[in-house]
This record gives structure tokens, C-alpha cells and sequence, in this order.
């Protein structure tokens, strides 16, 4: 066994670190994109309107059932091929698609049942006092479905930062690719990836953090 | 004035409303007292489309809402007619005292939020809570909670208020607060129809007792007549037992 080379260690945190907000803002742009999809889904799942129910459910088995390298693959290497439209779609662009698509069946399963969990009663005082489905959906149901949806969309939030390393497959230098170069070059892929890994690391602990500050709050809110 | 023609409302193979008849003046309050299981709340649920009924026909002034045919503008509009107290109290969980009052007044009546926010507060001092205006209804006892829900009908003036039981599932502590409340609403000649089981504030709030049971009305009349000489003999039996 060899001694770590610490110095090159060292020299490397900063290079990775400079990668961090493309890998956070990918996450964070397929975040809001998967958020705003999965509502939709959930509420149509809820509502169970004809037709376009058959079409969700198969929409969210899909990307549920299949690896989101696959679907990333599927996404950028192959629909192009069918779909000239999308050649010449760059990888971050294409990630954020991929990223959007997969979490998105996922949070959707989860808010739909945040919003299946709301108690009727708070259904039908919204109906008496006249509101349409829409306002009722948007004032009151989903702001009650979204603090209990909450710890567990941080959570998908927390596995998007990790998925995005994903996105060195499509040929973008974020933090994984950006470690990869450099590990071809000094040839000390030990230590590479143990730069990266402690990084991604850091970055969930100090969300983790955030997340129960966030759950304190919630519950103090939520307090019966 | 509100007329009610032939509302009947089954669930499976049960009539829970057999063809309801009634009618309403403006200002006029009414009581429904009957045994438990008889359709009372059903009626009342009814006559907002909480549960839609198989036949009849609702009018409240120029909105005419047939079981027939009701669209679903048609319910938004009779919903918006109507204001309905629950048995439990049903305050937005996510809002907070305030809140529960302007909610609907901002929402589906566009009132602007000066307007909106001004009503909230004079309700709130007129049902006595106006240091609970922040709290959200985890934080307050059931008498307050009811008190809101009452404030929060109050609000919408509308042109009738259907109130469920609204003191029966509170602790007997709550009670009386919440009955002066209501008797204060009714003596503004709110146009009421409620249902309940406190009978000496039916005999004092209302102009008319309605007894139901078995989804019919049975007898109607005033407070008088229905409590000191009932003419049907299930209405007898009935009050001699709740007595
Ligand atoms: N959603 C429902 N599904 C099936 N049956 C129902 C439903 N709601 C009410 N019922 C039945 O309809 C009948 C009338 O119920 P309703 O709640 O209107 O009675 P009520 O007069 O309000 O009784 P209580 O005094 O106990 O509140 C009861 O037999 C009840 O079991
Ligand atoms: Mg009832």
C-alpha cells in the first residue's frame, strides 16, 4: 500500500469546489422543473381524469421502473437519432430534462399521497365557502399536502445532487467529470475520487442540516 | 326566498331524503330537530351540493339549481349563496384565525385585501377573539375554533347560513359561548336553517321547528306549538325522550 499523496489532495479541493455550482445549479433547475411536474401529476392523479390518468400512470411506472442512466442515455444519445429536432441538445440541458423527468414520477407518488392524507373536512369547508377546484387545490390542499411532502422532496432533493454526477456520461464537466479529467492526468484516482466524494459529502450534510432546521419549523407550525 | 321542491338523496339502496319540501322567508330561522340517523345533516349537506342529491330542486332568490341538471357553474353559485357552520368546526388547518375569514372573501369574492382584512377584524372583536387573530386553529380550543367557523360563515353574508349541530361536539365547558354567539347571529335575522339538539335554544332562536325523521317532515310549526303541543305522535315520543 502507498501513502495518500495529501498535497495533491489539497491542490484538487479547489478545482473540484469550482464545479460545485454547475453540480448544484443543475439539481437545483431540475428541482423547481420537478417540483411544478410532479404537482401536476399528483393533482391528475388525484383527480383521475379520464384518458390522461392511463397516460400519467404510465408516464410514472416508466420512470419509476427504469435506471436514470438509461433514461439519460435514452434521452441524449438516442431520441435525437428519431427526433432531429433534438440534435445538437447540449448535456446540461439534456441532465436537467433527465433529472426533471425521473424525480418528477417519484415526488409525484409522494405528494399524491400528502394530498390523498389532507383530511376531508378541509375538502369540504373549501367547497362551502365556494371555491373553485382550482383555488381549492391551491390554497388549501396543497399547501397542507406540501408540509408533509416536505422532508421527504428534501430527501429526493438531496438524491438529485448525487444523480447529477450522472451527467459526466453525457460528456459534461460538473464535479464527477471535472474529477475524472484530472484523475487521467495524475493518474492518482484514489485520490480523486476520494476528493469528490468527501465534497458531495459536505454538500448533503450541510443539507441535511437545512433540512431538519426546516422539519423544527414545520412541526412547530403543524403543532397540535 | 329560498324554496326547496322534492329533494330526495339516496346512498345505495337507501333514501336518506324522501322529496323534502320547504320553504324559507328571508330573516327567518329554523330549526330542525329529529333522531339520530333521520337525514338532518344529509338535508343540509344537500342544499349546498356537498352531497349531490338524485332529484329536486333548490332556489335561493333568482338561482335556480335543478339535481336534474346541475352544472357545475350552477353549484359554485349556490355554494356561494349558502354558508355552512360544521359539527366540526372545519378551519383551514394552513391559515390562520384571520385568515379563515378573509380567506374566501379574497378568494371567491375578490373583495380587495384592505376591504377583506377590515371585516376580519370587526368579526373577530364581535366574536371575542381578537387577540387570537394570529393563531392557527391547532392552537385554539374547540369553543374558539367554533366561534371562528361561525365567524368565518358570518363573513360571507350570505343569503342563507346551514349550520350542522355546531355545538355538539364540543366539551360541555364550550358550549355556552358558542350558543351565544349563534343566538347573537340569529337576532341580526340572519336566515338560518339548523340542525340541533339543544332544545331550549331551538324553542328560543327560532320562528320555525321543523321535526324530521326517516328523511320526511314530519310536523312544522313554531317553537309553541311543536314543543308544548305536538300534533304527530313521533314528534312526542321523540321529545319526551330527548327530555
Ligand atoms: N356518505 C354516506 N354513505 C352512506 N350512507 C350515509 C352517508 N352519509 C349518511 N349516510 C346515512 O344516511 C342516513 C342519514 O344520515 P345523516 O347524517 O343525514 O343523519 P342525521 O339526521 O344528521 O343524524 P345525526 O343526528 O346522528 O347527525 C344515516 O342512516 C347514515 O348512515
Ligand atoms: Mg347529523
Amino acid at each position: 500500500m502507498r501513502a495518500l499523496d495529501i498535497d495533491y489532495m489539497l491542490g484538487l479541493v479547489p478545482v473540484i469546489l469550482g464545479y460545485v455550482p454547475l453540480t448544484i445549479g443543475m439539481a437545483l433547475a431540475a428541482m423547481v422543473c420537478a417540483l411544478l411536474l410532479a404537482c401536476l401529476l399528483a393533482v391528475e392523479r388525484v383527480a383521475r381524469i379520464p384518458v390522461l390518468d392511463q397516460f400519467v400512470q404510465l408516464f410514472i411506472s416508466f420512470f419509476r421502473g427504469t435506471p436514470l442512466l438509461v433514461q439519460l442515455f435514452l434521452f441524449y444519445y438516442g431520441l435525437p437519432q428519431i427526433l432531429p429536432v433534438l440534435a445538437g441538445i447540449n448535456g446540461v440541458t439534456a441532465a436537467i430534462i433527465g433529472l426533471t423527468l425521473h424525480f418528477s414520477a417519484y415526488m409525484a407518488e409522494s405528494i399524491r399521497a400528502a394530498i390523498l392524507g389532507v383530511d376531508r373536512s378541509q375538502w369540504e369547508a373549501s367547497q362551502a365557502v365556494g371555491m373553485t377546484q382550482g383555488q381549492l387545490m391551491r390554497r388549501i390542499i396543497l399547501p397542507q399536502a406540501a408540509r408533509v411532502a416536505a422532508p421527504t422532496l428534501v430527501n429526493y432533493f438531496i438524491d438529485m445532487i448525487k444523480s447529477t454526477s450522472l451527467a459526466f456520461t453525457l460528456g459534461v464537466t460538473e464535479m464527477m467529470g471535472a474529477t475524472q479529467k484530472e484523475a487521467a492526468g495524475s493518474f492518482l484516482y484514489f485520490e480523486a475520487f476520494l476528493v469528490v466524494a468527501m465534497l458531495y459529502w459536505a454538500i448533503v450534510e450541510v443539507l441535511s442540516y437545512l433540512q431538519r432546521r426546516l422539519e423544527g419549523r414545520l412541526n412547530k407550525a403543524l403543532a397540535r | 326566498m329560498i324554496s326547496i321542491r322534492g329533494l330526495t338523496k339516496r346512498f345505495g339502496a337507501t333514501t336518506v331524503l324522501d322529496g323534502i319540501d320547504l320553504d324559507i322567508a328571508a330573516g327567518e330561522r329554523v330549526a330542525i330537530i329529529g333522531p339520530s340517523g333521520t337525514g338532518k345533516s344529509t338535508l343540509l349537506r344537500c342544499l349546498n351540493y356537498l352531497d349531490r342529491p338524485e332529484a329536486g330542486v333548490i332556489r335561493i332568490g333568482d338561482l335556480t339549481v335543478d339535481a336534474a341538471t346541475a352544472k357545475p357553474a350552477q353549484i359554485l353559485a349556490l355554494r356561494r349563496r349558502t354558508s355552512f357552520v360544521f359539527q366540526n368546526y372545519s378551519l383551514f388547518a394552513n391559515k390562520t384565525a384571520h385568515q379563515n375569514i378573509t380567506e374566501a372573501l379574497i378568494t371567491v369574492q375578490r373583495k380587495p385585501r384592505a376591504e377583506a382584512d377590515a371585516r376580519a377584524d370587526a368579526i373577530l372583536r364581535e366574536i371575542g377573539l381578537a387577540d387570537k387573530a394570529g393563531a392557527y386553529p391547532a392552537a385554539l380550543s374547540g369553543g374558539q375554533q367554533q366561534r371562528i367557523g361561525i365567524g368565518r360563515a358570518m363573513a360571507l353574508d350570505a343569503a342563507l347560513m346551514l349550520l350542522d349541530e355546531p355545538t355538539s361536539a364540543l366539551d360541555p365547558e364550550w358550549v355556552g359561548e358558542v350558543l351565544d354567539l349563534m343566538r347573537r347571529v340569529a337576532e341580526r335575522r340572519q336566515t338560518m336553517l339548523i340542525v340541533t339538539h339543544e332544545m331550549q335554544f331551538a324553542r328560543e332562536i327560532a320562528d320555525r321547528v321543523i321535526f324530521m325523521e326517516g328523511g320526511r317532515i314530519v310536523e312544522q310549526g313554531p317553537p309553541s306549538q311543536i314543543f308544548d303541543a305536538p300534533q304527530d305522535k313521533r314528534t312526542e315520543s321523540f321529545l319526551r325522550r330527548v327530555r
